[in-house]
């Protein structure tokens, strides 16, 4: 089992809390919402964590001001919980 | 077999045109098919057979009858033996998807019963194909509908579908058995609002926007039951597969993406806006040519709609898989074309303007990063003279994809991703002042 911080984009609101308890793990975009180091695609959502980060996680998840984080537990070769693609229609899009 | 096979859909009738030509609204098409310039893999008229407004002793009389048992659990086994992909965009196996939703009804002491959606909403405004399929053919989605239904074991049933289809949906629920046992939602006419989780979020509570989804809609979806949210074209295939099986399927496409596809095709005027059904894997340069674009008469071409990708008129195969040089995945089945004398640049700038304004302005870098990639885009188009603002426009895309609750941002990105590739010479052009193409505003 793998330990994934999950960031619902819906209720962040770019706080930054979560950036200064885990400056080796999240850095701040342009507009300060937090972006994943060095993951690219659904990892920037689904963050994997390593067992040194998980207690400062732990603690991010519960100071978040817009509870928007919260950890998730997964075996690593698990897709995420997402139907591919989507977009617009079905996007999927369709979404 | 040969019963069931002796009533398949075979060759046009008289006076029938195997092209709907379509403007928009749904209304019955007249206009014959130009004979095609080009050798052209023609295909017979599947999910279209039955004419023009299809009324329920027309179709069946087209397709045969119609078993609601079709939708037995062999159903599932059917899906997975045709290959039958997603046809609003995704292309994500249609039996993987139905199963997972079949699977975790089961699960727990209580069994939450599955709900299935026919998810007609079009929010891409360059497609048209599921509003045509609706106003002539309701009656082959509904089909598909009861019958994956069925195989749920007795799903909930909804039709989700913008203004202008819902008079053809209503009235062929109303003069079809069981037709009252469907629920029909009208769907707003935003770009987004076909997106699953923004269909469920619509039926349940009025809103159609994207959700955070930390489990998936086939574990729990619709007021908490397993949910699948499928296009109406997927379902009027469902329902052919049901009907005539798995192999009569695969006669038409290729072993990697069998069957066929509606494709929306348009272009510059006085190209006619059609909805042509296609082969899998049809050949992008022979689809623009039966629709009265031969080689030469375009640019380049929007392959997928607003998310998709920008290709050049070369020999590209339309199909979700295959070597990426030349296969362009067709999405929700959105052609457009660019006529020669217009700007790439410009037409991306707009599309990307849209959808920044079609943004549900719930994630953080969606609502910021996508108003950012149009303004710098527009800046292109416009001429300004500025070579940072290529890398600018890249690192934007790469700063926003993957963040966010629907798949909007990395679309967006995508689509950028392509004319930065495709219309690569015109970047170079505007940035020294000058567009090659004689309608570009940088001239």
């Amino acid at each position: 089992m793998k330990t994934y911080l999950h960031i619902d984009w819906t209720s962040c609101d770019g706080r930054g809390l979560c950036t200064e308890l885990l400056p080796g793990v999240l850095d701040r975009d342009d507009w300060g919402y937090p972006v994943a180091r060095g993951k690219a695609g659904r990892e920037r959502t689904d963050v994997p964590l390593r067992d040194a980060d998980r207690e400062a996680a732990e603690e991010a998840v519960f100071l978040c001001p817009k509870l928007a984080l919260s950890l998730q537990q997964r075996a690593a070769q698990e897709p995420a919980p997402r139907t591919p693609g989507g977009g617009a229609r079905d996007t999927g899009t369709r979404h | 077999m040969s019963q069931a096979r002796d009533t398949r859909p075979s060759a046009p009738r008289d006076g029938y045109q195997d092209a709907y030509r379509d403007d928009f609204n749904g209304t019955v098409p007249t206009a014959p098919l130009q004979a095609p310039q080009h050798a052209s893999p023609r295909q017979e008229p599947r999910l279209l057979a039955a004419g023009p407004e299809a009324d329920w002793a027309r179709h069946l009389e087209a397709f045969g009858p119609w078993e609601p048992q079709a939708g037995g659990p062999g159903l599932l086994d059917a899906l997975g033996a045709s290959g039958l992909t997603g046809r609003g965009g995704a292309a994500f196996e249609t039996w993987r998807k139905a199963t997972a939703a079949a699977g975790t009804g089961k699960k727990g002491v209580f069994t939450a019963r599955p709900v299935v959606i026919a998810n007609g909403a079009e929010g891409e405004p360059l497609s048209f194909k599921d509003r045509t399929l609706l106003a002539h053919a309701p009656h082959l989605v509904l089909d598909g509908l009861f019958a994956l239904g069925g195989a749920l074991g007795g799903a909930g049933l909804y039709v989700y579908a913008p203004a202008v289809t819902l008079p053809p949906v209503q009235q062929a629920l109303a003069e079809r058995p069981g037709g009252k046992r469907v629920r029909v939602v009208q769907s707003p006419e935003t770009f987004i609002s076909g997106e699953s989780s923004a269909v469920v979020n619509m039926i349940g509570n009025g809103a159609a926007v994207p959700t955070d989804q930390r489990r998936r809609l086939s574990e729990s979806g619709l007021h908490g039951r397993p949910t699948l949210v499928v296009n109406v074209e997927t379902l009027a295939q469902v329902a052919l597969i049901a009907r005539y099986g798995a192999p009569w399927f695969r006669e038409a496409g290729t072993p990697t993406d069998p069957g066929t596809r509606l494709v929306s095709v348009s272009g510059p005027a006085p190209v006619r806006d059609v909805v042509l059904e296609v082969p899998g894997g049809a050949d992008l340069s022979a689809v623009l040519a039966e629709a009265g674009m031969p080689s030469g008469s375009v640019s380049a071409v929007l392959v997928g709609g607003y998310h998709g990708r920008w290709v050049r008129p070369a020999e590209h195969a339309l199909s979700p898989v295959g070597p990426p040089a030349r296969t362009v995945r067709p999405g929700a089945g959105v052609i457009h074309a660019l006529g020669t004398d217009a700007c790439g640049i410009q037409a991306t700038a707009g599309i990307v303007s849209y959808l920044a304004g079609q943004s549900a302005r719930q994630c953080g870098p969606c609502m910021f990063g996508l108003p950012a990639m149009a303004s710098v885009l527009n800046r292109i188009a416009g001429g300004e003279r500025n070579p940072r603002l290529t890398a600018e426009l890249d690192r934007l895309g790469r700063l926003v994809s993957g963040r966010g609750a629907c798949r909007h941002p990395e679309g967006t990105t995508g689509l950028v991703g392509s004319a930065l590739e495709v219309f690569a010479a015109d970047f170079r052009a505007h940035l020294s002042g000058y567009c090659a193409a004689p309608g570009g505003a940088a001239a």
